[in-house]
């Protein structure tokens, strides 16, 4: 690991700040992804820009949306009562990351920030039609992924938080790489408060993306049963010694009936 | 039974010094003025080393030394060898490919040890290490056994086609004879995969070099130190034994990994003397423990089985491919042959036994000994075709097993090994109970309810270990022989220590040795302490592997005991002024028969310390006692293990329902410890049946499976509580009447997980590591079928 400047603002424009001063920044936030890169060398910033001092940790229940600050840990996530109650699926999912050593050092923002393709946050962020909050801008999910390891976020543009609507029904399901605990193929389900449903599938592909075949068919009636007999493509998903894209393509329906029969 | 005796479940004492972080770990140890060492590794499976340029590493401020293959050379240090010398069928050597303590010319691996960089701090010689410009030339490589004889890659100029040796066992003649006059013949075709070790603590070594007195000592992770110090004496040259000491404190698990004598540990205690002896220290990277610790299996396998119309088995056939990796491991030879073939005939009364193997290099790490090592690639083997036959001919595997057990002790095998006692009927209904084998059918069909496969499988194995008598080894080509030593030391308070050969590195022989002692002696277990892992301490030894530290190293033990009680003896009958026929030992005091007088065994001991109570003419003072016992026959533990998995056919996930393991283990020091040997052995098993597989890029040559994102261990959660007993047979070869139970369970789990996941299934064969993915695919035929 090679030396770096290092700095722990309390606000977010000093954050942003500082972050523009760098020759080459790095925000650090819970640093499970982080840490590592910098260990093996992989990234070797000349300065660190702390987050934890912007204190923005917390899961905010609303009537209609859930809004939870960038700082906030899996752990906090996923043990949120009224989360819970309001998006289970999106509790559930935050309790399925990694261990507990991740879940309580990992945050919200960091993995939307980092967006892997085979984190689990992203399929709940675009299966709910979610918004990313930053320190410039406000946005839709549909416009917040844009491929692997890459977001719409601009060189020091920080997320401060996410907003989702709260739904009628969601569910989330993993198959986790047999070594990792990363999604293999997670499928979030969504019906929302307007009908309308949701499916966004992530580990899969090189990023999480919709399932429209899946959507149609839950939209006409929202039940596992709706699923039988429909086949995601194998073209364009991820092929690596763990899983085929066919297999992928298998788990993709399997887990998708999973989380229509797990959501609430 | 005293309570910390022979049977007692003793806590383990050394437990509360690990769990609170006090154990002292070759890492743990820091030596004044020690500097760090990091290693340059080829990224090539297969290179000519063009040039090694270290001018601008060697700038780098903090860079205490860098060393090459030319500073080896030109100072004479020997290469690394392998002990056990294999001879071909035609008669000739093994071929073994030098193997330099640093690169010379060539690289044969990825991760293969080119250039040491010692400086003032780790991070500096990592640094310095990238610095290094080596100039590879790239040349052709090959990673699959399978293929190796017939590559491009030329790996050794001594082995042309790769292969180490084609060396065979039993009668080719008879066999060839038997499966003439069969009713039915049984193939399969299997691999066993490759593996690695993954042991707690990486490999780690702090070398030194005193200046004043020339004498080198290196601390190491090693299984066995007094054997590293012979090797880097005879073999490296290094230095006499006198002025080498190895120190292999606290040892963090080997599972064979640290029994071999590696290039890392040998190149610092080396170097130390070239940087002035400043101590240097060397703790492997957990990815360097994944690249460059010896790994374990790799054998691809066809095996027939021939049986009568009775369903008796008359013969067996087995050809094996073993690879070797790219160098020969300090015990790679011995491992696929006389670990592994000698065990073919398994359970069973096989009249006819031919076995070929075909020992090979490929361009990977070196492959050696791990936990099992041979015995679990046998039993692989034999329980998959012995399942797989009992199947074909419609028999319930459980009655073809017992229709064909061997009933009789002794029983010579056509496979050299001659077992001396065992009851196998017995494990396997004590076995079949306790699974409630008979109501099967219900519990499959409950999962078919609930849309889950589930199948039952078995592996009735038999190992040898407590390796292992010196005579019969040296035949077989042995270079050392496997005898232990010990030495028990009274002190005047009639405290004990017991200094072994043996080495602990989680065992628990601190324990498991004192109740020994304890059980002798009467002393309790707190007032006896363990000494093992110093050269300088210790007489000799041969070390921890292949289940032998009860068996050989206790029985070491025992015998000194036996010379201490006899001294002790005659000091109390001196003292109580008796005739020493006369004096009894029990439970810790001396009485003499027919009178009250009596004496405790510390104040015996005292009295060999206080000479003028007795004539030191006739008794020399003092009560230290040493012993060297060398076995006479092999142990041989046997059990039957009944697997219970259930398929989530949607997915392919497997589930271990149920895990029951009889075993014979012979008399039983510490239950306890048993049963967390049998325990961790049953996961790896587990591991390598369903998680755990090694994988090298055919193109690149590439490790892939480099660190635990891509390698699966088995966790705690993936494993059901086993459901464990015993049965016993003491082992006649031994005053203890012990076996060895240390890889029991890793020799066993595989082929009673694999059967069972083949009966789920309801395929003759489904390769391991048997992951999701492996078992949706190998089910995509019947589905196909199906529709
Ligand atoms: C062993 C292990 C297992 C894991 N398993 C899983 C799993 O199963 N599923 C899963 O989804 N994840 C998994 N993770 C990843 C984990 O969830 C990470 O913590 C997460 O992806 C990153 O969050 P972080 O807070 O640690 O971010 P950091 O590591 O601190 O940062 C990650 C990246 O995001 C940037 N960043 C961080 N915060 C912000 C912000 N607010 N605004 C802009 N940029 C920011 C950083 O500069 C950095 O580039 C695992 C990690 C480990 C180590």
């Amino acid at each position: 690991m090679e030396n770096f400047n290092y700095v722990r603002p309390a606000k977010v424009a000093d954050a942003v700040k500082a972050m523009k001063k760098a020759k080459d920044g790095k925000y650090l936030a819970g640093g499970h992804t982080l840490l590592p890169t910098l260990k093996q060398g992989l990234a070797a910033p000349t300065d660190i820009v702390d987050l934890s001092g912007l204190k923005n940790a917390g899961v905010k229940v609303g009537a209609k949306s859930v809004t939870i600050g960038a700082g906030t840990t899996h752990a906090e996530v996923a043990g949120s009562k009224d989360l819970r109650k309001a998006i289970p699926g999106l509790a559930k999912l935050a309790g399925g990351i990694g261990d507990p050593h991740v879940r309580h050092r990992g945050t919200i923002g960091g993995s939307l920030a980092n967006n892997d393709p085979a984190a689990d946050y992203p399929a709940a962020a675009l299966g709910l039609g979610a918004t990313i909050h930053t320190s410039d801008r406000k946005i839709p999910a549909e416009k917040y992924f844009t491929g692997m390891f890459s977001t719409a976020l601009k060189g020091s543009e920080i997320v401060t938080a996410v907003e989702f609507p709260v739904p009628k029904k969601s569910g989330y399901a993993k198959f986790p790489n047999p070594a990792s605990l990363y999604a293999m193929v997670g499928v979030f389900v969504a019906q929302l408060a307007d009908g309308s449903v949701r499916v966004a599938v992530t580990g899969a592909g090189p990023g999480v993306f919709r399932a429209p075949e899946l959507e149609a068919a839950l939209a006409k009636n929202f039940s596992a049963k709706a699923l039988d007999g429909i086949a995601v493509k194998a073209k364009g998903l991820n092929s690596d010694m763990h899983a085929s894209a066919e297999y992928r393509a298998h788990l993709i329906t399997v887990m998708a009936k999973r989380a229509v029969e797990a959501a609430k | 039974m005293n309570d910390t005796g022979i049977g007692a479940r003793v806590r383990r004492k050394e437990d509360h010094r690990f769990i609170t972080g006090k154990g002292q770990y070759t890492d743990d140890i820091n030596l004044p003025k020690q500097t760090y060492a990091y290693f340059v590794r080829s990224p090539h499976a297969h290179a000519t080393i063009k040039s090694i340029n270290t001018a601008k590493a060697k700038k780098i401020p903090g860079v205490v030394g860098i060393f090459t293959g030319e500073d080896v050379a030109k100072d004479k240090l020997g290469g690394l060898i392998c002990g056990w010398m294999i001879h071909s069928k035609d008669g000739s050597p093994m071929k073994a490919g030098p193997h330099p303590v640093l690169a010379q010319g060539k690289v044969r691996y990825v991760g293969d040890h080119v250039a040491l960089v010692v400086a003032e701090t780790k991070e500096i010689a990592k640094a310095a290490a990238a610095a290094v410009q080596v100039s590879y030339g790239v040349l052709p490589h090959v990673v699959d056994v399978a293929d190796a004889m017939k590559s491009k890659a030329q790996i050794h100029e001594v082995a042309p086609d790769n292969r180490v040796f084609n060396w065979s066992i039993g009668d080719e003649a008879a066999t060839d004879a038997a499966f003439r006059n069969a009713a039915h013949v049984t193939k399969i075709d299997l691999v066993n995969n490759r593996l690695i070790p993954n042991a707690m603590e990486p490999r780690a070594a702090i070398g030194s070099y005193d200046t004043g007195s020339e004498n080198y000592t290196l601390y190491t992770t090693s299984q066995n130190p007094h054997v590293a110090r012979l090797v880097i004496s005879a073999f490296h040259g290094l230095a006499p034994e006198h002025k080498l000491r190895v120190i292999a404190p606290d040892v963090g698990g080997g599972f064979g990994s640290k029994i071999f004598i590696y290039a890392e540990e040998v190149a610092c205690v080396w170097a130390s003397k070239h940087i002035g002896g400043r101590p240097i220290k060397w703790t492997a990277e957990r990815s360097e423990s994944f690249l460059a610790d010896a790994h374990g299996r790799d054998h691809v396998t066809h095996a027939e089985l021939a049986t009568d119309a009775s369903g008796k088995i008359v013969g067996m056939k087995v050809h094996t491919k073993a690879a070797m990796g790219a160098y020969l491991s300090t015990f790679a030879s011995c491992v696929p042959t006389y670990l592994y073939a000698t065990l073919l005939s398994g359970q069973y009364n096989i009249p006819a036994i031919y076995a070929e193997v075909d020992a090979i290099y490929t361009n990977t790490a070196p492959v050696d000994a791990y936990r099992g090592a041979g015995r679990p690639e046998a039993t692989y083997v034999v329980e998959r075709i012995v399942e797989t036959a009992a199947r074909e001919l419609k028999i319930d595997p459980a009655e073809f097993r017992r229709r064909n057990f061997v009933t009789s002790f002794p029983h010579q095998t056509p496979v050299i090994m001659c077992y001396d006692a065992g009851d196998y009927p017995a494990a396997l209904d004590k076995a079949l109970e306790i699974a409630d084998y008979k109501n099967f059918g219900e519990r499959k069909s409950a999962s078919a309810r609930k849309g889950k496969l589930r199948g039952i499988g078995f592996s009735a194995y038999i190992e040898a270990c407590g390796i292992a008598p010196s005579a019969a080894i040296g035949s077989l080509g042995a270079g050392v022989g496997l005898w232990e030593s010990a030495e028990v030391r009274v002190n005047p308070v009639g405290t004990v220590e017991i200094l072994t050969g043996s080495h602990s590195h989680g065992q628990g022989h601190e324990t498991t040795f004192a109740q020994l002692v304890s059980d002798r002696l009467g002393v309790d277990i707190n007032n006896v302490s363990i000494v093992h892992g110093d050269t300088d301490k210790v007489q000799f030894g041969m070390g921890t592997y292949g289940s032998r530290s009860g068996a050989v190293g206790m029985t070491a033990i025992s015998k000194a005991l036996d010379k201490i009680e006899a001294k002790a003896k005659r000091v109390a009958a001196a003292v109580m002024e008796a005739a020493v026929d006369d004096v009894e030992f029990k439970n810790g005091s001396f009485t003499v028969k027919g009178t009250d007088k009596k004496m405790a065994f510390g104040e015996v001991a005292l009295s060999a310390y206080v000479a003028h109570k007795f004539n030191s003419a006739e008794i020399e003072p003092g009560l230290k006692e040493s012993a060297f016992h060398d076995p006479s026959n092999f142990v041989f533990p046997a059990g039957v293990h009944i697997c219970e998995v259930e398929v989530d056919a949607d997915t392919g996930v497997t589930t271990v329902a149920n895990y029951v393991a009889v075993d014979d283990f012979g008399n039983i020091i510490n239950p306890m410890i048993v049963e967390g040997q049998v325990h961790g052995g049953i996961v790896q098993g587990i591991g390598q049946a369903l998680a755990e597989g090694c994988v090298y890029d055919k193109e690149s040559g590439q490790l892939m499976t480099g660190s635990y994102m891509d390698y699966q261990m088995p966790r705690a959660a993936d494993v059901p509580s086993f459901k464990l007993d015993f049965t016993c047979t003491p082992c006649p070869s031994n005053p203890l009447g012990m076996k060895g139970c240390g890889e029991a369970g890793a020799i066993a789990s595989p082929a009673a997980v694999m059967n069972a996941v083949t009966d789920a299934l309801g395929l003759r064969d489904v390769p391991m590591p048997a992951t999701p993915q492996v078992v949706w695919k190998a089910m995509q035929p019947m589905k196909k079928a199906a529709e």
